[in-house]
């Protein structure tokens, strides 16, 4: 069960101005049968002084999807255009009081079928489907957003993870291949932030002294193998270097685990070869 | 409000009956059964007697039976003790619409070395079989299929998937979570090596749960520690939880008819009528092989979890399979196996009845449903016409 606020519920139960417009000025939509939400708003423009005078939606999707449409059609109404335009989905979530993380996408939703019917009245009528910029690389397949949509998130609501992305936008909600490639988009976005120092030209991993080399393998295990294991409730620590033997010790959940073996064959002493040195050998302590 | 609880393959009432008999067990008899004074010691026949009512709801003997605390630790025991006890085979074969208790456990352990096979099923949900015996080979360990699926009630021919398992030298696990209590579970006829329960879809408490081990079955135990359930499962019995387990089974056997006397009739007249008012709805699920007390419908151009919260309003309780309710993004994983076209998957509505469903309840929902389907295809974009 949702935490819906009463808010939300109250758009839900009782959606304002829903329906279709004849004769719009601008229609716009966005979403499809397949992602499981969509929205097409219709808009009726005062071409003076570009008021919008009319806004209706219809929507496809859960409960706070139809809030989130019905709350934003309360929002535009009377607005002109440019200050319609500045709606972002934060405020259509402030105005709902506040939306559950994993339904933030239904107001990034209802903000994009906005862009998407202001578009439509600029070019004359013809209904417009909101889309990605163009030149944008598409990021997820599933969901089809691409990197623009993902760092605008970001920037707007202050994003840090790819669970926060995948909230807000649906990327990585799926198969999940694409997570890699948001959080490549996240450690830019997030290395502008915090300026780092300038990676020392590369040695090669047998050229580094002892505590180096320790240290370069701590920082693979740190980043590569133990954020794995910890999903399978276990976690690894490095014992020992000697030559090109790593021994190692498995802790918690991959102890017990009689795949353990295969752990540290497969996963381990794979990671570390392709990271580090293709001479390496994994040992269990 | 009155509650119309049409989500019992989710979990069931607990019966006042059964709670009546375990309430001593924390107040009066709280002794540790393996305690040498007989306070404790006494409770130890006590749990031999729910043992004997647990194997009769399966047709097995008291001694094939271990307590567990639920079917999500029944399925790992089962699954883990299969490829331990034979280390040298690695590989696993399951279906594509197995509980997560099942599924994550095997993915598991694709990601840890071993080779899973993930059979499929068709448009009404059926298991694959030729794909199933292609994948079966002589370094299968185990095999782990359902005996009937929770979300569309659609029912494995699992005596057929067993007999071709043990052909190869394999085990056969079954998880027979949705199955007991509402079909005739007889693991004997089956043959199946394990078969894994959970008390609480069976009127009994939640957190408790029986596996069936075959006799001679090699068996690794997955909790250690002490000597309970015969050295199979360590951990101090929760005795009221057993005693309560055993009473809900032993209800739950004598009462198995009036799932197709009383259950299956109401659920039948409940897919009739919403077939007959609504247009643009389709069963999800084999209808000629399903649990007497599942319907699963798609109503298409509209989405689950609206659907849910509008009856919720109604006191009525069912679940859906769509995207939006489960958190994740995608619907249902059993309903995409099946195939099923991603607006029916975001439009699918599961109700699970009991036998304490009246006839009354279900004609609330055929009256109510209707203006529920009417007033979100009124918003949706999708509906044309109308
Ligand atoms: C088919 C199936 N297997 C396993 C489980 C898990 O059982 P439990 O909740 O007792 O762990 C469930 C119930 O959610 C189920 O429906
Ligand atoms: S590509 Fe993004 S979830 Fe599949």
């Amino acid at each position: 069960m949702w935490d819906y606020t009463d808010k939300v519920l109250d758009h839900f139960k009782n959606p304002r101005n829903v329906g279709i417009i004849e004769n719009a000025d601008g229609t716009g939509q966005v979403g499809s049968l397949i992602c499981g939400d969509a929205l097409k708003l219709t808009i009726k423009v005062n071409k003076e002084t570009e008021v919008i005078e009319d806004i209706k939606f219809q929507t496809f999707g859960c409960a706070s999807a139809i809030a989130s449409s019905s709350v934003l059609t309360e929002m535009a109404k009377g607005k002109t255009l440019t200050e319609a335009s500045k709606i972002t989905n934060q405020d259509i979530a402030n105005a709902l009081g506040s939306l559950p993380e994993a339904k933030m996408h239904c107001s990034v939703m209802g903000m994009e079928a906005l862009e998407a019917a202001i578009k439509s009245y600029r070019q004359g009528g013809k209904p417009v489907v909101f889309e990605q910029a163009q030149e944008s690389k598409l990021i997820c397949q599933c969901f089809n957003v691409t990197e623009e949509t993902i760092l605008k998130a970001i920037h707007a609501n202050n994003l840090k993870t790819v669970e926060d992305v995948t909230h807000f936008t649906k990327a990585g909600g799926a198969c999940g291949k694409c997570k890699g490639a948001i959080q490549e988009i996240l450690n830019k976005v997030l290395a502008c932030e915090i300026p780092q120092k300038k990676q020392e030209e590369k040695k090669p991993f047998s050229a580094l002294t002892i505590v180096e080399k320790i240290k370069a393998i701590e920082n693979v295990l740190n980043t590569e193998i133990k954020p794995q294991l910890n999903r399978d409730g276990g976690s690894i620590e490095l014992v020992d270097l000697n030559g090109n033997i790593v021994t190692v010790r498995l802790l918690g959940g991959c102890a017990a685990c009689i795949a353990s073996q295969m752990t540290l064959k497969n996963f381990v002493g794979k990671t570390l070869q392709e990271k580090l040195d293709k001479n390496l050998e994994v040992k269990q302590a | 409000m009155k509650v119309i609880y049409l989500d019992n393959n989710a979990t069931t009432r607990t019966l006042p009956e059964v709670l009546q008999k375990m309430g001593p067990y924390f107040t009066d008899f709280y002794g540790n059964a393996s305690s040498i004074h007989t306070f404790g010691g006494s409770n130890k026949h006590v749990i031999e007697k729910a043992r004997a009512q647990v194997a009769a709801l399966l047709n097995s003997d008291a001694e094939e039976i271990i307590f567990t605390s639920g079917g999500t630790e029944g399925d790992s025991t089962a699954i883990f003790s299969a490829v331990n006890s034979y280390p040298q085979k690695k590989h696993i074969i399951t279906s594509a619409v197995e509980h997560p208790a099942v599924l994550e456990v095997c993915r598991f352990l694709a990601s840890h070395g071993y080779r899973l096979d993930i059979i499929g099923v068709d448009e009404f949900g059926r298991f694959n079989m030729e794909q199933y015996k292609k994948a079966l080979d002589e370094d299968t360990a185990i095999v782990t299929t359902m005996w009937a699926n929770s979300e569309t009630g659609t029912i494995f021919p699992i005596k057929e998937i067993a007999e071709l398992a043990h052909a190869k030298g394999a085990l056969f696990h079954t998880d027979a979570v949705q199955a007991a209590g509402k079909i005739p579970t007889d693991v004997k006829d089956i043959n199946a090596d394990f078969v894994s329960i959970s008390s609480h879809k069976i009127h009994g408490p939640k957190g408790m749960g029986a596996l069936y081990i075959k006799q001679g079955t090699r068996f690794m135990p997955f909790m250690r520690g002490g000597h309970q359930e015969n050295l199979r499962r360590a951990g101090t019995e929760n005795v009221p939880n057993i005693v309560g387990f055993g009473y809900a089974a032993e209800i739950a056997l004598q009462h198995l008819p009036e799932y197709q006397t009383h259950v299956k009739p109401l659920r039948d007249l409940l897919e009739k009528e919403l077939l007959k008012e609504i247009p643009d709805v389709k069963i999800n699920g084999d209808v000629k092989n399903r649990l007497p007390n599942t319907l699963n419908m798609s109503f298409g151009y509209i989405e689950g979890e609206s659907i849910l919260m509008f009856l919720d309003e109604e006191g009525v309780c069912a679940s859906s399979g769509s995207a939006c309710t489960t958190g994740s993004l995608e619907p249902s994983h059993v309903l995409r196996a099946m195939g099923v076209p991603f607006q029916f998957a975001h439009g699918s509505i599961r109700f699970s009845l009991s036998r304490f469903t009246t006839l009354e309840e279900i004609q609330t929902v055929i009256k109510i449903l209707p203006d529920i389907i009417a007033r979100l295809r009124a918003i949706s974009p999708f509906k044309k016409g109308l």
